[in-house]
C-alpha cells in the first residue's frame, strides 16, 4: 500500500531524510519511531503531498504524490502533529468542513460527527469556538475529524501527544477498528513505546534522517537482545536528547500569542 | 463546488466573527474620507472642480476594497502560521478550487466592507448623481475585490512570516493605492505619473465607481469593465498557480 525506496529529502545542506526505504502492506498497522528531528515528520509531509522529495520513489496503492496528487490525496487521512484547526469556527463547523472537503455525503458526515464529537467527548462543546478549547480538547477534535471520512491510508503524526489515557484509549481502540474492519493502512508515529508495541504490527525506527532498524516489536527486541521495545529503541537510538531547533512557524505563534494578549 | 462554498462561507464567517476587526478596518478610510474631503474642498473648489468630498469617495470606497481583498490573501499566512492551511492541502480537492474558494470569500468581504464605507460616505454627505446607477458601481467594487483578492493569494503563497509583510504594504500596496487616482484627477497629468497610473489596475476599478457614482469617469465604462476583466483572469491565475506551488 506504501512503497518508499531511496526517498531524500535535503533543506540546504542539512538532510533530513537520507536515503530512506520501507514497504507497508495493505491492512497493516506501521509505526515509524525515532527522536525528535530524525525525520518523521518530513517522511510523512512527503508522502502526503505537502512536500517534495530531493529524490527517491514514492507509491502510495501505486499513485506517485508527486505526480497525480490529487489521487494520492483522495486515498489518505491524516492527523497531524502540530495544530490544523481553524480556531475561529466551533467544532461543528471545524468537522462539517472536513466532511465537504472529502465530499462526505451530507447524512452520513452528520451522523458521523455526532458519532466522533460523543466518543471523544465533545458532542457537549459542540457549538464553542475551537479557540476557547483547552490544548486536550483540541487535539481531541483534531483526531475525531481525522476519522471522519474513511481513506485507504490513515497517518497519524504523534496522536496521542498531549492526551489523557482515556481519549488514548479511545483512539487505538477506534484506530484497530477501522484497521480490522474496514482494512485500513496505518501510519503511525509515536513518542511512547508501549502504544507502538501494542497497536503496531511492524516498526522502523529511524534516526538522523536513517532507518536504523525494521521488523515486528519481537524481532527488534531479538536483534537488539533487549525484553522491551523501549529499551531496544534506546540501544538502537542512543540516549542522548535531540533539540528541535525552533522553525518559523513557532517563533510566529510565541509572536502572535504576544499580540493577542494586549 | 461544494469546496469553494465550504471555503466561502469559512471567510464570511471569520469577517462576521471578528468585529473589532471590521470596525478597525474601517478606521482609515474614514480618515481619508473625513479628514481629506472636508479639508481639501475649499482648494479643490477654487480650482474649479466642485466638492473633493464627492470627487474622494469614490476613491476611499475603491481604497477599502483594495485593501480589505488584499488582506484576504495574505490571510492565508495565519492559515499557515496557525497550520489550517494544512487541513486544506491534504484535502481531496484540486487546489485551484481552494484557492478560488478563499479569493471569492475574501472578495465578498471586500465588497461588504467598500458597500459599508460607502454608507458611511452618504452619512457624510456624498450623494450619486443617479441612484440608478448603484449596481454599475457594485459590479466596479465586485471586480476590483476579485483582482486584488486573486493577487492576495499569490502574495499569500509566497509569504512565509511576517517580515514579507511590511514589503508588500510599502511596496506593493501603498503605491498601487496612491497611483491609481483615489486622490486625485487623471487628467492633467505629468507624461510619467500618467503612465503609472493607467498600469495600475485599481486605476480602472476606481474611474469604474467614479463614472457610475458621480460621472466623472476618465475612461470608457467598456475599457473599465474589460480591464479589471482581464487583470482578474490573470491574478486568479497567477494566485492558483502560485498557491498550488506551496510546499510546507
Amino acid at each position: 500500500m506504501i512503497k518508499v525506496e531511496n526517498l531524500v529529502r535535503t533543506f540546504g545542506d542539512f538532510t533530513a531524510v537520507d536515503d530512506v526505504s520501507f514497504e507497508v502492506a495493505k491492512g497493516e498497522i506501521f509505526a515509524f519511531l525515532g527522536p525528535n528531528g530524525a525525520g518523521k515528520t518530513t517522511t510523512i509531509k512527503m508522502l502526503t503531498t505537502l512536500l517534495k522529495p530531493s529524490s527517491g520513489r514514492i507509491a502510495l496503492d501505486g499513485l506517485d504524490p508527486t505526480v497525480v496528487p490529487n489521487e494520492v490525496r483522495r486515498r489518505f487521512g491524516i492527523v497531524f502533529q502540530d495544530p490544523s484547526l481553524d480556531d475561529q469556527l466551533t467544532a461543528l463547523e471545524n468537522m462539517e468542513l472536513h466532511g465537504m472537503l472529502y465530499s462526505v455525503p451530507r447524512k452520513l458526515r452528520h451522523e458521523r460527527t455526532e458519532m466522533l464529537l460523543k466518543l471523544f467527548d465533545l458532542w457537549e462543546r459542540r457549538d464553542s469556538l475551537v479557540k476557547e478549547f483547552s490544548g486536550g480538547m483540541k487535539r481531541r477534535l483534531e483526531i475525531a475529524r481525522g476519522f471522519l471520512h474513511t481513506p485507504k491510508i490513515l497517518f497519524l503524526d504523534e496522536p496521542t501527544l498531549g492526551l489523557d489515557p482515556q481519549s488514548r484509549n479511545q483512539l487505538w481502540t477506534h484506530v484497530r477498528n477501522l484497521n480490522k474492519e474496514e482494512q485500513v493502512t496505518v501510519f503511525l508515529t509515536t513518542h511512547y513505546m508501549d502504544e507502538a508495541e501494542r497497536v503496531a504490527g511492524r516498526i522502523a525506527i529511524i534516526d538522523h534522517g536513517r532507518i536504523v532498524a525494521q521488523g515486528t516489536p519481537d524481532e527488534l527486541k531479538a536483534q537488539t537482545a533487549t525484553d522491551s521495545l523501549e529499551a531496544a529503541y534506546l540501544a538502537l537510538t542512543g540516549s542522548t536528547i535531540r533539540d528541535e531547533k525552533a522553525d518559523a512557524a513557532a517563533q510566529m505563534r510565541v509572536i502572535a500569542n504576544m499580540w493577542r494578549k494586549r | 463546488m461544494n469546496a469553494i462554498y465550504i471555503l466561502w462561507l469559512r471567510e464570511l464567517k471569520r469577517y462576521s466573527r471578528s468585529k473589532a476587526q471590521v470596525l478597525a478596518s474601517l478606521g482609515q478610510p474614514l480618515l481619508y474620507l473625513l479628514v481629506l474631503g472636508f479639508g481639501l474642498s475649499p482648494v479643490f473648489q477654487k480650482a474649479g472642480n466642485g466638492s473633493y468630498l464627492q470627487f474622494v469617495a469614490p476613491g476611499v470606497i475603491g481604497m477599502t476594497v483594495l485593501f480589505s481583498s488584499v488582506f484576504s490573501g495574505i490571510g492565508l499566512l495565519w492559515d499557515r502560521q496557525f497550520g489550517f492551511l494544512k487541513e486544506t492541502l491534504v484535502a481531496p480537492v484540486p487546489r485551484t478550487m481552494v484557492m478560488i474558494g478563499k479569493t471569492l470569500g475574501g472578495a465578498t468581504v471586500a465588497t461588504i466592507q467598500g458597500t459599508l464605507v460607502m454608507i458611511v460616505c452618504l452619512v457624510a454627505g456624498f450623494r450619486p448623481v443617479n441612484w440608478l446607477e448603484l449596481p454599475l458601481a457594485f459590479l466596479f467594487m465586485i471586480l476590483t475585490a476579485i483582482v486584488f483578492a486573486g493577487l492576495g493569494m499569490a502574495i499569500g503563497s509566497m509569504l512565509k512570516d511576517m517580515q514579507g509583510f511590511q514589503l508588500i504594504m510599502n511596496f506593493l500596496v501603498m503605491p498601487i493605492f496612491f497611483l491609481s487616482g483615489a486622490l486625485f484627477p487623471l487628467a492633467g497629468l505629468p507624461a510619467v505619473l500618467s503612465f503609472v497610473t493607467r498600469i495600475d489596475p485599481l486605476t480602472y476599478g476606481i474611474d469604474g465607481l467614479r463614472g457610475a457614482l458621480i460621472h466623472a469617469g476618465q475612461f470608457e465604462v467598456l475599457l473599465n469593465l474589460g480591464v479589471l476583466g482581464g487583470v482578474a483572469v490573470l491574478f486568479l491565475a497567477l494566485g492558483g498557480y502560485m498557491f498550488s506551488k506551496i510546499q510546507l
